[in-house]
């Protein structure tokens, strides 16, 4: 006889978990699927936890998740091809009892998180794909997986399967994945004995530290790349549209040689040995890319609806806050006993509006076309920074009031003077 | 029929690592698999069982941790499982384990006797290969090591015909039930398990039997205390030192080849003798 549950989720991703979790957690009946041999096993992230998102699911997650490092210095670097130009932020006020970023590495977080489902009561079942959604009419009823006899149903499915859904794709929830709102990225793990990690970043205990990087690295795409430090390993990528790699003609794997080879880069992963390699897509769409995100009978969370704050390099806390959100609007709904139907489902909108995952996608939603039309910030800014802090510190008897001109000079010789304060303008009218 | 397969949970070998500082292994993170040789065992097990009916019983003596590899034995259709942990048993060597195994075996089989018992060869991590036969030898079982194949099985004549590897060819061997086989890696493939036996593993409550349950009373042949193999020293062998001959490139071609083959006749004369090289 087919099985039927309260609820069907689809993925073992932060936004699985928290949407299987909440809901067994409540004693809803979760039946949660999985493709990967374990949770985690098929998943990328930098990885960066914010804590807050967690805390909201699992307060008392910092007793046993598995966490590598809490972060309390974050530099900002701009790369030119061979210098960079940067900023630090490091306090010692995040070295408090509930530090609110971590390092992690997704394979054990994700296991562990998966293991709180299933000490939750919710049914985990991994090595299952779904294949598609059963439904009945408009009306999603249930899936099909890969396995003999894989028919189940249920009253709500929740789509947590990550970015390009094929699920949502087949039913049409929606269209196919545009490569200018799609960004490609590769990272490697480098691993390093605990004490080289420490002295190499100037820190004690399970302190961390993280670099946002953008520059010449990218060729002048729009990308970023990134460098964290894990307890024994180091985490390193590089990322950039999928539109920009297509008519750049450059692989991802060249990009991270060339990172992992610059010269402020280079001396930070010496000796290490490379445990990882993988590449990942981001949704990067931003708030106009955002699909429907539910229908009779069914929701959609995390990457596969596109939640992704690209500028701030969020998704995981996105994921986790939309997972959480679309399985309180069961178990409210459960509780008045209504059915799981369109309208019912628009509370879990209505809810995700009220959050920072829309607010934060809103507040943005401009930026993805600034980008798009404007590469110079990828290309030109970088050099000229990098440049405009050479010539400031080369002491070569030139007076100071002159080298200000000679940076000026360059800034509007690249860019013209009107070109400067339109992107000032749309930058912040774009963050704003 | 009543089939015992013995598992083993192992990790991962392929992603284990070795600390470059300290030399030691790195067994953190490492992700734990049933000893590939088992799978052939269990997937062997459920075929004689497909086609000629009983029960299969996985068995494995392990940390609680194990029952992960009991759970995927449901999920390929084994119909019981045992998860032989206790405390007592823990450093156990192959002499240690093979008891336990065996007393535990012979406990499964006051309530169903058992007619065949599987083993891998070997295992990835031990590697020693002697945990079947120590079973079988206690067991009074007899024994098939390396079986790539199973020919016959004769439920009422109570006979089985294996295929099993031997240095230099194949043995069609038969014998009597009870047997204890071991099985060889590349004999079958998994099977892909059904949604249902999906259901049962994820629901499965892993039966776990301490060194009571399992009816041992002499805690001196189990664990630490029954197992003489002693650890005296763990180290890389460090590669062998291959030692390159350098020859002189101011000779001529054939002076060179003439060079090349004088070389190859002093350190092996019997080749140099075939290729006539040198007389007889
Ligand atoms: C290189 C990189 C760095 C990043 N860095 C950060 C960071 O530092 N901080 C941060 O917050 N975010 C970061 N992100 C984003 C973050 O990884 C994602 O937003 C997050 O993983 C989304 O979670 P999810 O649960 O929606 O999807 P996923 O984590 O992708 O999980 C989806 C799951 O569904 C499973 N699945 C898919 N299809 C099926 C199917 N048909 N049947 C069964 N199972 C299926 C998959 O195997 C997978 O386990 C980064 C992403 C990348 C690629
Ligand atoms: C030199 C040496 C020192 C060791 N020292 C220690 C020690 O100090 N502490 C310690 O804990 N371990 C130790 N071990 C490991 C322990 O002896 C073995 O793991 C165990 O006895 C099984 O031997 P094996 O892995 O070689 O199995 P093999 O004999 O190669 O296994 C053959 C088959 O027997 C079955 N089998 C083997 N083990 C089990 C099991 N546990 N449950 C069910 N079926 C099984 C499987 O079907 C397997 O394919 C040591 C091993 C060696 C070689």
């Amino acid at each position: 006889m087919a099985e039927k549950f309260d609820a069907i989720v689809v993925g073992a991703g932060p936004a699985g978990n928290a949407a299987a979790y909440t809901m067994a957690k409540a004693g809803l009946s979760v039946l949660q699927l999985e493709r990967g041999e374990t949770p985690g096993t098929k998943n990328v992230q930098g990885a960066i936890l914010y804590a807050d998102a967690l805390e909201r699911i699992i307060p008392d997650f910092r007793d046993d998740a598995p966490l590598e490092r809490h972060v309390i210095e974050q530099r900002m670097w701009v790369l030119d091809e061979k210098s960079f130009i940067g900023t630090n932020y490091r306090s010692d006020a995040f070295n408090s009892d509930q530090p609110n970023r971590y390092t992690i590495l997704r394979a054990p977080f994700d296991k562990w998180f998966s293991g709180k489902v299933k000490a939750a009561g919710g049914l985990v079942i991994c090595e299952t794909t779904v294949t598609d959604l059963i439904q009945e009419g408009k009306k999603v009823i249930g899936v099909r997986t890969d396995r003999e006899g894989g028919d189940i149903y249920a009253d709500v499915v929740i789509l947590a399967d990550g970015v390009n859904s094929l699920l949502a794709k087949k039913a049409g929830f929606h269209g196919e994945l545009e490569a200018k709102n799609v960004a490609l990225a590769v990272k490697e793990i480098h691993f390093l004995p605990e004490e080289v990690v420490q002295s190499r970043f100037n820190i004690k205990g399970n302190e961390g530290v993280v670099i946002e990087i953008a520059g010449a690295v990218t060729h002048g795409m729009v990308g970023t790349a990134f460098l964290y430090t894990n307890k024994e390993s180091i985490t390193l990528g590089i990322g950039c549209l999928l539109s920009d790699f297509k008519k750049a003609g450059i692989a991802p794997y060249t990009l991270l040689e060339e990172l992992k080879a610059h010269p402020a880069i280079a001396p930070l992963i010496e000796g290490g040995e490379m445990k990882e390699y993988a590449a990942h897509l981001i949704p990067e769409g931003g708030y106009k890319a955002v699909p429907t995100l539910y229908g009779e009978g069914w929701m959609i969370a995390g990457d596969s609806a596109g939640l992704v704050n690209a500028v701030h390099r969020e998704g995981s806390n996105l994921a986790m806050t939309s997972g959480r959100l679309a399985a309180e609007t069961v178990i409210a709904l459960k509780e008045m006993k209504l059915p799981c139907t369109a309208p019912h489902l628009a509370r879990y909108k209505a809810a995700l509006d009220d959050s920072f995952v829309m607010k934060d996608l809103r507040k943005y939603k401009e930026l993805p076309d600034i980008l798009h039309g404007n590469p110079h910030f990828f290309s030109v800014y970088p050099q000229l920074l990098n440049r405009a802090a050479h010539t400031m510190l080369m002491v070569d008897g030139q007076d100071k009031h002159s080298k200000e001109k000679t940076i000026r000079g360059s800034f509007v010789e690249q860019r013209s003077l009107w070109g400067l304060v339109g992107d000032a303008y749309r930058m912040w009218r774009a963050t704003r | 029929m009543h089939i015992v397969v013995c598992i083993k949970q192992v990790p991962d070998s392929a992603q284990i690592r070795v600390h470059p500082v300290t030399n030691t292994i790195m067994r953190q993170g490492v992700p734990a698999i049933i000893n590939p040789f088992d799978v052939f065992a269990i997937e062997e097990a459920l075929r004689l069982k497909d086609r000629f009916g009983g029960r299969v019983t996985v068995l494995t003596m392990g940390p609680p941790q194990a029952e992960d590899a009991l759970r995927k034995a449901i999920a390929y259709g084994a119909d019981d499982v045992i998860l032989l942990t206790d405390r007592a048993f823990a450093g156990a060597d192959t002499l240690a384990t093979s008891f336990a195994l065996a007393q535990t075996i012979r406990k499964i089989g006051e309530e169903h006797p058992v007619d065949l018992v599987f083993t891998g060869k070997q295992t990835i991590d031990g590697d020693t290969a002697q945990v079947g036969p120590g079973i079988a030898k206690r067991l009074g079982l007899q024994l098939l090591t390396y079986v790539s194949a199973i020919d016959a099985l004769d439920l009422q004549g109570r006979t089985i015909t294996v295929q099993r590897r031997s240095e230099g060819g194949v043995q069609v061997i038969q014998t009597r039930l009870p047997a204890l086989i071991t099985m060889l890696e590349g004999s079958n493939q998994i099977r892909f398990a059904s949604m249902d036996d999906m259901f049962r593993s994820a629901r499965l409550t892993v039966p776990q039997w301490n060194k009571d349950r399992a009816g041992i009373e002499d805690v001196s042949k189990i664990g630490l205390k029954g197992s003489p193999t002693v650890v005296s020293k763990i180290f890389t062998p460090k590669p062998r030192a291959v030692k390159a001959q350098m020859i002189g490139a101011d000779l001529d071609a054939s002076g060179t080849a003439n060079a090349i083959l004088d070389i190859l006749g002093s350190r092996h004369p019997r080749l140099a003798q075939e290729l006539g090289l040198i007389a007889p």
